[in-house]
Formats: C-alpha cells, sequence, structure tokens
C-alpha cells in the first residue's frame, strides 16, 4: 500500500478546502463590504486575494510534486489533474471578490442609486455554489457537482435581473448611469464567479467518472 | 486485423491451474502489454504464442490459440511457428560469438547460405533493431564485447533476422538503464510498422507510454483488457485500479 502517497492526496485535499475556504470569505467579505459600503472589509477582501493566490502556488507544486514522484494513474491521475484545474478557477474567483471589493472603494461615500436587491442574492447563490463544488470534491459527490452545474442558471438569471434593474434606473434618471455602469461590473463578476464554480463541478464530475460533463 | 485470436485458454502446470478461460484478441501492428502480479500467468500466456511451454514437462493447454487462423496447437510445425513469432527474454542472452554470427544464426538454421544474402539480412536486422551504427564496425567482435543494451538490442535484430511476423518480449528492458530502457522503448514504437508486439512489463509507465492495448491479470485469469489509454485512465475492474494504483495488497 502506498502510504505517504494516500497521505499526500489527504494532504492535497484540505489543502483544496482551505482554499475554498479563504474564496467563500473573500467573496462574503466583498458582499458585506459591498452591502455597508465598508472600506476596511473591502481591503480585508483584496488582502485575502494575496492569501489565495499563495495558496493557488502551493497546490500546484504538491500537485506537480505527486506528478512527478508518484507517477499517477487512473483515478489518482484524475484527481490531481483535476486540483490543477479547479485551482486556476478558484484563483479567478479570489480575483473576482478582489474586483467587486475594488468598486466598493472607489464608491466610498457615493450614495446608491437604490437599493441593489438581486446583487445580495447573486452572491448569495455564488457562495453556495463554490461552497458546494468543493464539498462535492471532497466528498467525491457527483450527485452534488451536477446540482451546482443546473444552479448556474439561478446566478445568470439573477444577472439578466440586475441587468434590468439597471437599465430601468437609467431609464428614470440618467445622473444614475455611471454607478449603474459599477454595478452592473459587480453583477457581472458574480456571474463570471458562479462560472468558475460551474467548472470546478465539471472538474468534479471528471475525477469522479472520467468522462466531462458535455460528453455525456 | 487479428493476429492472435484466444478462446477459453486454460493452461495446467500438472495439477497447477495457471490460465483461467483467456479469450482476447491481439490485433496486428499494435503493441499489446500484459502486466499484473508475479505469478498472474502473463509470461505463461506470452509463452504459450510461441509454444515455449511445450518444453515444461507436465504442462498441458486447452481451448483455442489461433495465428492468422491457424492453430498454433495444431498442425502447424513448430520450428516454422517460432520462425515467425520471434521472442526476446528478460535478461540479454547473445551467444558467444560474434555479432555477425548472433545474427546470421536462425537465416543459417533456415538454410540460407549465401554470403550476400546473410549480409543483407545482417545489416537489415542491425538496421531495424537500431544498433547498425554502433556494431558496423565491429561485426567479427564477440556479441559478448557490447553493453547490455546493446545485446539487448542485438537480441531483438536476432529475433528479425528470420523476417518473424510477431515478437514477443518478456520484461525486455527490467535489466537495463533508462538510456538503453528509452532506446528499446523507441524501437518498439517503431518496429510495431511491420510486426506486431507483445510485450510483458511490471513497469506501468512502460505499458502506458509504448502499448495500445493493455491486458491485466490476476491469479491465471485476465481481468481486464481494453485500450491502454482507457485501462491506464479509467480501469472498469477494481482490481485493476488497485493493482495500476498500487494499492493491491
Amino acid at each position: 500500500m502506498r502510504t505517504k502517497f494516500e497521505e499526500q492526496l489527504d494532504q492535497l485535499n484540505n489543502m483544496l478546502v482551505e482554499m475554498g475556504a479563504l474564496i467563500e470569505t473573500s467573496i462574503s467579505l466583498a458582499t458585506q463590504a459591498l452591502r455597508e459600503q465598508d472600506i476596511l472589509l473591502a481591503k480585508k477582501a483584496i488582502d485575502y486575494d494575496q492569501e489565495v493566490d499563495q495558496k493557488e502556488k502551493d497546490i500546484e507544486a504538491l500537485c506537480l510534486k505527486l506528478l512527478l514522484r508518484q507517477h499517477p494513474v487512473a483515478k489518482d491521475l484524475r484527481l490531481i489533474s483535476s486540483a490543477l484545474k479547479m485551482i486556476t478557477d478558484m484563483e479567478r474567483i479570489g480575483d473576482q471578490a478582489a474586483d467587486i471589493a475594488e468598486i466598493t472603494i472607489m464608491l466610498e461615500k457615493t450614495p446608491y442609486i437604490g437599493k441593489p436587491e438581486h446583487i445580495p442574492q447573486m452572491a448569495a447563490a455564488t457562495v453556495k455554489m463554490v461552497t458546494e463544488s468543493i464539498d462535492a470534491f471532497v466528498k467525491k459527490d457527483l450527485g452534488l457537482a451536477k446540482s451546482v452545474i443546473a444552479h448556474d442558471s439561478v446566478v445568470d438569471d439573477l444577472f439578466v435581473a440586475v441587468k434590468r434593474d439597471l437599465m430601468e434606473s437609467i431609464r428614470s434618471d440618467m445622473a444614475t448611469g455611471e454607478q449603474a455602469m459599477d454595478f452592473l461590473m459587480i453583477a457581472k463578476y458574480f456571474e463570471r464567479i458562479g462560472d468558475h464554480a460551474e467548472n470546478i463541478a465539471e472538474w468534479v464530475v471528471f475525477s469522479i467518472t472520467g468522462t466531462h460533463v458535455n460528453e455525456g | 486485423m487479428d493476429k492472435f485470436t484466444l478462446r477459453n485458454v486454460e493452461l495446467w502446470y500438472n495439477d497447477f491451474k495457471a490460465l483461467k478461460n483467456v479469450s482476447m484478441d491481439i490485433e496486428a501492428h499494435e503493441i499489446t502489454a500484459f502486466i499484473g502480479p508475479s505469478g498472474c500467468g502473463k509470461s505463461t500466456l506470452l509463452k504459450s504464442l510461441n509454444r515455449m511451454n511445450d518444453l515444461i514437462e507436465g504442462c498441458k493447454i486447452t481451448g483455442g490459440l489461433m495465428l492468422d487462423g491457424e492453430d498454433i496447437y495444431g498442425d502447424m510445425d513448430i520450428n516454422l511457428l517460432r520462425k515467425r513469432v520471434g521472442m526476446v527474454f528478460q535478461k540479454p542472452n547473445p551467444f558467444p560469438m560474434s555479432i555477425y554470427d548472433n545474427i546470421a544464426f536462425g537465416p543459417r538454421t533456415h538454410g540460407i547460405k549465401s554470403k550476400y544474402k546473410l549480409d543483407d539480412i545482417v545489416e537489415k536486422a542491425l538496421k531495424d533493431a537500431a544498433i547498425w551504427d554502433e556494431a558496423k564496425d565491429r561485426l567479427k567482435k564477440s556479441a559478448l564485447s557490447l553493453s547490455g543494451g546493446q545485446q539487448q538490442r542485438l537480441c531483438i535484430a536476432r529475433a528479425l533476422s528470420v523476417s518473424p511476423d510477431v515478437l514477443l518480449m518478456d520484461e525486455p528492458t527490467s535489466a537495463l538503464d533508462p538510456i538503453s530502457t528509452s532506446k528499446i522503448e523507441d524501437l518498439v514504437s517503431e518496429l510495431k510498422k511491420e510486426y506486431t508486439v507483445v510485450i510483458v512489463t511490471h513497469n506501468m509507465q512502460q505499458a502506458t507510454r509504448i502499448s495500445d492495448k493493455t491486458g491485466f491479470f490476476l491469479l491465471g485469469e485476465m481481468v481486464e483488457y481494453g485500450e491502454s489509454e482507457q485501462i491506464f485512465s479509467m480501469p472498469k475492474d477494481k482490481r485493476c485500479e488497485d493493482y495500476i494504483t498500487g494499492r493491491f495488497g
């Protein structure tokens, strides 16, 4: 039995869970900062992004070490190659949370044009997708991974709703246009976070089944 | 096109059943690898393909083993069978004679006497086995003066000298260093254009690198057989997965 290898695979799982926790926190902080116009929280979300980047590098190094030293095949190869792909999506999620926080900082002290009711819903929906995609990886839960993939349409629908709200706002008062653009960017970042979470879930499906979602 | 067709092959060494109900088709111009733990029957099956097991007392075989549709254990002339199905062993075993005579030995046995013909055969076999450049200036020197890796390529050249259809290889690189191993692997990949290769290996990476199809054997049974890429990325049988991922025990 390959005891050392098993330990390293456990370590890989743990590091992915840690990276998952970092990006969840990062999204939550960025969302709270946006809602409360709290600059300190926004800066904290940006700081988290550096930790996310470092974690990506650590996981990548571990994966390359495992490929080099353990010559994984079959489920081990699928797991390690999926992990390598997943962390790229996770890193992008961290970037997008930081981008949301940066817009929050730019909007400092500017009163919001209205209550962006669909944006907190988008935030909650994307955090759920990210959490569940990582859970699905760790627990090798095919059903959960597939439900994350299906959930992306909820985020996409919310993006359409936000866009509609913002267009309505501009239509009624042209002066809201600039801030509406910022909110549209934020909504787009959340929508992209949803896409990355969907990608993660698709890699989970591959690591379990050996086939990509589109290949059926 | 199938080179070998095996149907319900069973083999006994006296009371011990070494192969259990093996059925498979081995495609021409492909490299087929047999893998599995020691004692699983993979070398036994390999040797059955050119009746090397006939030399073992108490060995009995049943079922169908066909080469190009002809029954290997029927009326086939055993010397012609071994001419068509050559073999290379784990340790290089050159004859204690010159490089030239090692290669010319087989063709002479089959009645070729013309020096010009033999010269051509020796050159082609050494070229096909990718050792011509290293051996051409020392053909009269003892084969034993070659390095281990060169000796193994010489043995491959010797097997090729009688123009076989098939090359059976029983762990051909297990006694070689990485550079020699890599040369043999490249060579085997080239050889499949002209020959059919069946190789027994304990080296999973080697099977992954060079073989088109892989058969996994356990306790005399062929547990799984398929495209190597599928076997090493998504094996169907748990025992196969446990073995190739090193969790067998």
